[in-house]
């Protein structure tokens, strides 16, 4: 099947980008290199193109109604313009993405702006739009709810731009007054004269902005913000450093089924709420879980990667890895997976088998990075 | 983008090169462009054999693994063991302080198995 390409593909290709298939669309993994890319970004800014992304529209009366049962975090906390991470999870309580819930204000700026009319916008990850909008719709008509869903993602870019210095560059860029915005608020404001939706996100750690456009303007928002431009490469690396998840790898329905509570994400569970996947996460509540995800430094050379093993003292497999690089902040190897609960403690020495040879490493809860949360 | 490819190197369709004066074995410009950021290698020892067409190493860079591939066969009678601490240096200088292993090699006729400069230069364009 032919790749998807983001609005934004003939600029990365004039940068000389390298691409790679990710979850069925062409995006660029590298416009220098990770390790310059990765700096930009903890040092100076960086902008990302994120147009892998999807979005979601929901609207009508039974839109928040809708949303709640779908997603494990509370939305009527929402206020306009606030977001909020939260998880999608099947009747067992296995996360089938995360995602970033906005609730939109009553009315668009401008015609074509995103979200327009829309009661909430969701961003699933990439590839999962058209699953998410299928949920969304045929769990609107089993329950009988008055909605409408939208997979506007074809019609919408994003960039993100992320760095000590994103904020003066974001706010340079945009009419908005984003120097007023908390971390996970949104506002429409326009940048290179074109509508778009700014919000306070990120995949980085790093202060900074994810901004949704119409695909068509792509190229003028993208070309408003003088920075690094980023690849997917360096966007795993900086989340690997703070130990956020990413789907299909650190979590997968299919090939690493894992509950929120398993992943470190159990404060996005809400259990006042009545959701899919309530009762089995209540159940887990109680009962515990008998892995969860932790991240790790190898204490020797080598680089952790998808799929090895952990092990304890005696050589028995305690749990696998899920993520791995070599973080290039630190210049030690770090890596992030699924442990039996014994083996979670801060300092915790277990053996991570790189091609056989078990390495020593200890459990760090991350970030990997001082100075972050 | 080109590439260098020093003329007086034997390269390997999998980018491996070999000086056949001096019997040093390292990646092409090409092989370290493509694999990106390098930030561990693992060689053999001094003394090990090594067979052509066998891995014999394993180069990651931040995007994947990969085996590094014999050229030769032969006896390894050097390691750079400056790769180990500064493996950056085969991102910087693939055919100088980058190199890998210095092989004794056991058959000269194997070099005409690997493809001269001119003929590698075409593989990678």
């Amino acid at each position: 099947m032919a790749l998807r390409t983001p609005p934004l593909h003939d600029r990365h290709e004039a940068l000389d980008a390298s691409f790679t298939d990710f979850g069925g669309w062409d995006m660029p993994v590298e416009f220098d290199s990770i390790r310059a890319e990765h700096e930009a970004v903890r040092t100076a800014a960086g902008i990302f193109d994120v147009s892998h992304m999807g979005e979601v529209e929901v609207s009508g009366p039974d839109a928040e109604a809708l949303m709640q049962r779908l997603t494990t975090n509370d939305v009527t906390e929402l206020d306009p313009g606030d977001a909020q991470y939260s998880m999608i999870t099947d009747d067992r309580g296995v996360i089938l993405d995360d995602t970033v819930v906005y609730r939109m204000p009553a009315s668009a700026p401008a015609p074509d702006a995103p979200g327009t009319d829309a009661t909430f916008m969701f961003v699933p990850n990439a590839g999962h739009d058209a699953q998410m909008h299928e949920r969304w719709t045929s769990h609107a008509e089993t329950w009988g709810l008055d909605v409408e869903v939208a997979n506007v993602t074809d019609d919408l870019g994003m960039v993100a731009v992320q760095g000590p210095d994103a904020n003066a560059l974001v706010a340079d860029a945009t009419d908005a007054d984003v120097h007023d915005l908390g971390r996970f608020e949104a506002t429409y404001g326009t940048v290179a004269g074109t509508p778009t939706w700014i919000a306070r996100t990120g995949y980085t750690g790093e202060p900074g902005f994810e901004i949704v456009f119409p695909a068509a303007d792509g190229v003028a928002v993208w070309d408003a913000f003088d920075c690094q431009p980023c690849g997917l490469g360096a966007r795993d690396t900086l989340r690997l450093e703070m130990g956020f998840l990413l789907s299909g790898q650190d979590f997968d329905p299919e090939d690493e089924p894992r509950t929120p509570y398993e992943a470190g994400v159990g404060f996005t569970v809400d259990l006042d709420t009545e959701f899919v996947g309530r009762d089995a996460l209540e159940r887990q509540a109680e009962e515990g879980v008998e892995e969860e995800f932790v991240g790790f430094v190898l204490n020797e050379r080598g680089v952790p990667r998808h799929g090895y093993e952990i092990r304890n003292a005696d050589g028995d497999q305690i749990g696998t890895v899920t993520s791995g690089t070599m973080s290039p902040t630190l210049g030690e190897p770090i890596g992030l997976g699924y442990v039996g609960t014994t083996f979670t403690e801060d300092g915790e020495t277990v053996r991570v088998v790189v091609r056989g040879e078990g390495k020593a490493a200890t459990i760090t809860t991350p970030p990997f990075l001082e100075g972050y949360q | 983008m080109s590439f260098d490819v020093p003329m007086n190197l034997y390269y390997r369709e999998s980018h491996e090169w070999i000086d056949p004066e001096t019997g040093r074995i390292g990646l092409s410009d090409y092989a370290q462009d493509e694999l990106g950021d390098i930030v561990f290698v693992e060689l053999p020892s001094v003394g090990d054999e090594i067979e052509a067409g066998e891995d014999f190493g394993v180069v990651e860079s931040i995007k994947a693994v990969s085996d590094i591939y014999a050229p030769v066969s032969g006896e390894v009678t050097d390691v750079n063991e400056r790769v180990f601490d500064e493996p950056e240096l085969l991102n910087e200088d693939p055919y100088g302080d980058g190199w890998l292993v210095e092989v004794d090699a056991a058959d000269e006729g194997e070099l005409e198995d690997l493809h001269s400069g001119s003929e590698y230069s075409d593989q990678i364009e």
